[in-house]
């Protein structure tokens, strides 16, 4: 029973990678754009969260309500600032962009916070480590369980956003061809600035639940940008409901590792990410070349 | 009055000139049909107008406004539509969902779901269809559908026959003659000379750019166009005006 508690483990934590990549995945499939700083705008958000339970004694769930909004206004700049200009000057320079804000963020954390680790979990009470023992001696953490609820229900949104609302069309639109979607009247730059927001919006609740589960620190960003993007990789780009897949089997090649060998935590989730990736690559092209030989037909 | 003024329009591909100091008036509700051999500028015209080629010089007036500066959704706003070449439709999005994001961007006017879908009944059957599954006369029903969903005030139709079986064709402009006798305004790039001369009220020819001729369709014969086309800069008959 080990081997199906350490499964489950993966699962729950795949929850949280799920939650953490879905704006990374948004983004992409929007804009094509691969935000660097996304982990360190979690931490942000996570430092606003922490400052706000600290110093006024606000619940970081009841926090949320002030760093939600104010992570969508920070996207919202951030994409009339920085990304919308970069992104017209070549796919690589929002890469370079968020790269160099992710330094700045990170260094700016350091000066303000310095460079003591704080979590949120002496703020939520017992939830940081209340369980339940299923038979089996399996434990479902309530956090972990919560994490994986809501980064279901965050996709789920997300989707129903896309698929139901104008909002979501344009979206899409702008997404498959910004030039036509001009045609028809979509502002293209206000989608992606809204885009961008909504992205934000899915951060700081990512850092929210990452400062609710463990430390952080202010150069925490760069070790979660890598979880947020191996899950997006493994679950197709672009995809939402991919992403939670993608977490899921992070999580799960984590937790399994783990149970290997004690060093296996880590090597396990960029194995499973690299091969992949490779089989991917390889399957892709080996699925052309199948195809482009059907066509040529026999020699 | 006219409803659209181009002024000494000048557009350009990179070193290359593609529109060369036109001057057009459209007046309200007329059928214009731009021709020429491909190059001459049409598509680069048309796209111009949109908003989605920049201005390299002139200005453009749109019933009285200047809007030379303002970008394709603003113009879409304002009542200019464009059918693009190739059709361009969102390809992972459903036939009603490509016509919904124009309806909520566009302007309002006559042109809703219920009333485009009684113009193209073709396209309620296939409301619910991946606009990539759909076949090359459908898609192009659907892609002036969608224009018309911005209820828009002038309509740039872009070789709407490009690509398509007689068959389609014909079936697309079977759809069209319901617009056609509305008042819409209608700017037409089509290769189809016979199917021009049916339906414009005048015929501007293009030659590398510049505007070469240009008179009332039903003033020109086919034989007259092709000169032109063919780069006859010298106009064919009195009624046709040497630009």
């Amino acid at each position: 029973m080990i081997w199906a508690n350490q499964l489950i483990q993966g699962v729950l934590l795949g929850g949280y990678y799920a939650l953490l990549a879905c704006g990374l995945s948004f983004m992409f499939g929007v804009m094509r754009i691969i935000n660097l700083a996304h982990g360190s705008l979690a931490v942000v958000a996570a430092y606003g969260l922490f400052v706000l339970a600290q110093r006024w004694d606000v619940h970081p769930f009841v926090g949320l309500v002030a760093v939600v909004p104010a992570m969508a206004l920070f996207g919202w700049i951030l994409h009339r600032l920085v990304l919308d200009r970069s992104a017209r000057a070549g796919e690589l320079v929002p890469i370079l962009s968020t790269f160099g804000l992710a330094i700045v963020l990170d260094n700016s954390l350091f000066e303000g916070f310095g460079a003591n680790t704080r979590s949120l979990a002496p703020y939520i009470d017992t939830l940081a480590y209340d369980s339940w023992t299923l038979p089996g001696d399996i434990i479902l953490g309530q956090l972990p369980l919560l994490t994986l609820a809501v980064a279901v229900a965050l996709l789920a949104g997300l989707h129903l956003l896309l698929a139901r609302t104008a909002l979501g069309r344009r979206i899409r639109a702008a997404a498959q061809d910004p030039e036509t979607a001009q045609l028809v009247g979509v502002n293209a730059r206000t989608v992606y600035a809204a885009s961008t927001a909504i992205a934000m919006m899915t951060v700081a609740i990512a850092g929210a639940f990452m400062a609710m589960r463990a430390t952080f620190d202010p150069y925490t960003g760069p070790q979660q940008l890598i979880f947020a993007f191996e899950a997006v990789v493994i679950g197709g780009a672009g995809s939402l409901w991919g992403t939670l897949v993608g977490g899921i089997v992070l999580g799960v090649a984590q937790s399994l590792g783990a149970q290997i060998h004690p060093q296996g935590f880590l090597i396990a989730g960029h194995v499973v990410f690299l091969a992949i990736l490779l089989a991917r690559l390889y399957v892709s092209y080996g699925i052309r070349h199948f195809i482009r030989s059907l066509r040529r037909g026999p020699a | 009055m006219s409803l659209l003024q181009v002024q000494g329009l000048e557009a350009r591909h990179g070193l290359l000139s593609a529109v060369r100091g036109v001057d057009l008036e459209i007046a309200e509700g007329e059928k214009l049909a731009l021709v020429g051999a491909n190059g001459a500028g049409k598509t680069t015209l048309l796209r111009t107008l949109a908003g989605i080629h920049p201005v390299a010089a002139g200005r453009i007036v749109f019933d009285g406004v200047d809007i030379t500066e303002m970008s394709a959704h603003q113009r879409c706003a304002a009542g200019i539509a464009l059918v693009p070449e190739g059709r361009r439709l969102f390809p992972v999005m459903t036939v009603e969902e490509n016509l919904l994001v124009a309806r909520s961007a566009g302007r309002g006017g006559a042109w809703q779901l219920e009333t485009v879908y009684e113009a193209f009944p073709q396209l309620k059957e296939k409301s619910n269809a991946l606009a990539s599954h759909l076949s090359g006369g459908q898609q192009q029903a659907t892609a002036i559908a969608r224009a018309l969903m911005t209820n828009p005030r002038v309509l740039l139709l872009d070789e709407v026959s490009l690509g398509l079986s007689p068959i389609a064709v014909q079936g697309v402009y079977d759809s069209l003659r319901t617009l056609l006798e509305t008042h819409t305004t209608i700017v037409l790039v089509e290769q189809d000379l016979q199917r021009t001369l049916d339906v414009a009220d005048r015929i501007v020819c293009l030659l590398e750019g510049e505007i070469v001729a240009e008179g009332a369709a039903a003033e020109m014969t086919r034989e007259q166009v092709m000169g032109y086309y063919f780069g006859n800069r010298q106009p064919a008959t009195p009624q046709a005006t040497l630009a």
